[in-house]
């Protein structure tokens, strides 16, 4: 299958199986650029051996997911910060 | 509990749905009419994503938005056939009134309206990216706001239109929703609307003024939905307002 760009909101059920939270909704700072966006407003990146959602403004890797059956990988090296709102 | 701007929900699972109905929405995408134990509700905009098991359990998923209404019992989801897909033919083809269909959801806190946000609205669509704008546009109608809406939809031809009779008739009953059509490909004889691809002259034409500050919705297919939202941005209208929800160049 073909890579995909797609929106960050695109991945809100993948992230979903890792956090408690929305996490479309969640706000977080582009570690190079420093722009701050919602993860559902970034480009996601979406394929069969896995996600990465890259910041809007510059591209940088904000999060990457990879997973198999024994679990996922979470890099979040790409953000600043993450504010999930309550 | 103060005011929640995040949302903590309960997990994410996946859930056996029940297919009340299937019908053709057009000749290329079907509308399934689902029913969902313990579904907690969704607001406009939101998507699902569906799940396919074959027998030697290799698993294809797929996102589709949801188009009914929150205020409606049942979940409908707009499938666009895909000839390559590894999801989309099934969903079309085989599937029948009481099948079981595996889906997740609601997903998705970002591309949604719901009536108190206001307006106005400005909703541009390339096909099937009509599915959760439509679903505002229900949600609208059956929250009675008062918000202006006005929806510029891009379709192939009016036999491809998605919804077609139905955006028609809750244009027709007067409110403030305005629907402009381009027709793409062929036009129906005496068609007086647009004929060609979304470009910024029409977006000049038909989107409300920077000035009224339009919360806009685009989804479509990514480079329908990237031009359209820089075409915006050129015109003077304020980035921060304009949600996306790309389709991707095919959806499978």
């Amino acid at each position: 299958m073909d890579e995909r760009r797609l929106d960050g909101n695109a991945v809100g059920g993948l992230l979903g199986e890792v956090f408690a939270f929305e996490a479309t909704t969640a706000e977080g700072a582009c570690n190079r650029c420093g722009a701050v966006a919602h993860v559902g407003q970034q480009m996601a990146y979406v394929s069969d051996i896995g996600t990465v959602v890259r910041c809007a403004s510059c591209d940088n890797a904000l999060i990457r997911v990879a997973h198999n059956p024994r679990g996922y990988y979470l890099d979040l090296r790409g953000f600043r910060y993450l504010h999930f709102g309550r | 509990m103060t005011e929640v701007a995040g949302e903590v929900r309960s997990r994410l699972v996946w859930r056996i749905g029940e297919v009340i109905e299937t019908r053709p929405a057009t000749p290329r995408t079907r509308s399934l009419s689902l029913e969902v134990p313990g579904w907690e509700g969704h607001r406009a905009g939101q998507h699902v994503d569906v799940r396919l098991t074959a027998e030697d359990g290799y698993q294809a998923q797929r996102s589709y938005s949801i188009a009914s209404a929150p205020e409606e019992e049942r979940v409908e989801l707009v499938v666009e056939r895909l000839d390559d897909g590894e999801v989309s033919p099934y969903l079309t083809d085989e599937l029948r009134a009481g099948d079981r269909l595996e889906l997740r959801g609601p997903i998705g806190g970002w591309f949604v309206w719901e009536a108190e946000d206001g307006g106005p609205l400005f909703l541009v669509a390339g096909g099937s990216g009509v599915a959760p704008l439509m679903a505002m546009i229900r949600h609208r109608a059956a929250a009675g706001s008062e918000a202006a809406c006005r929806l510029l939809y891009s379709s192939r031809s009016r036999e491809e239109t998605i919804f077609a009779d139905e955006l028609d008739r809750l244009a027709a009953s007067g409110g403030s929703l305005e629907v402009v059509h381009t027709l793409t490909r062929s036009q129906p004889p005496g068609w007086t609307g647009y004929s060609r691809r979304i470009d910024d002259e029409m977006l000049a034409e038909v989107a409300p003024s920077p000035a009224e500050r339009p919360l806009t919705f685009v989804c479509g297919p990514t480079p329908l939905v990237e031009s359209v939202a820089t075409a915006l941005v050129g015109l003077g209208h304020d980035a921060g307002r304009i949600k996306t929800e790309r389709f991707g160049p095919t959806g499978g």
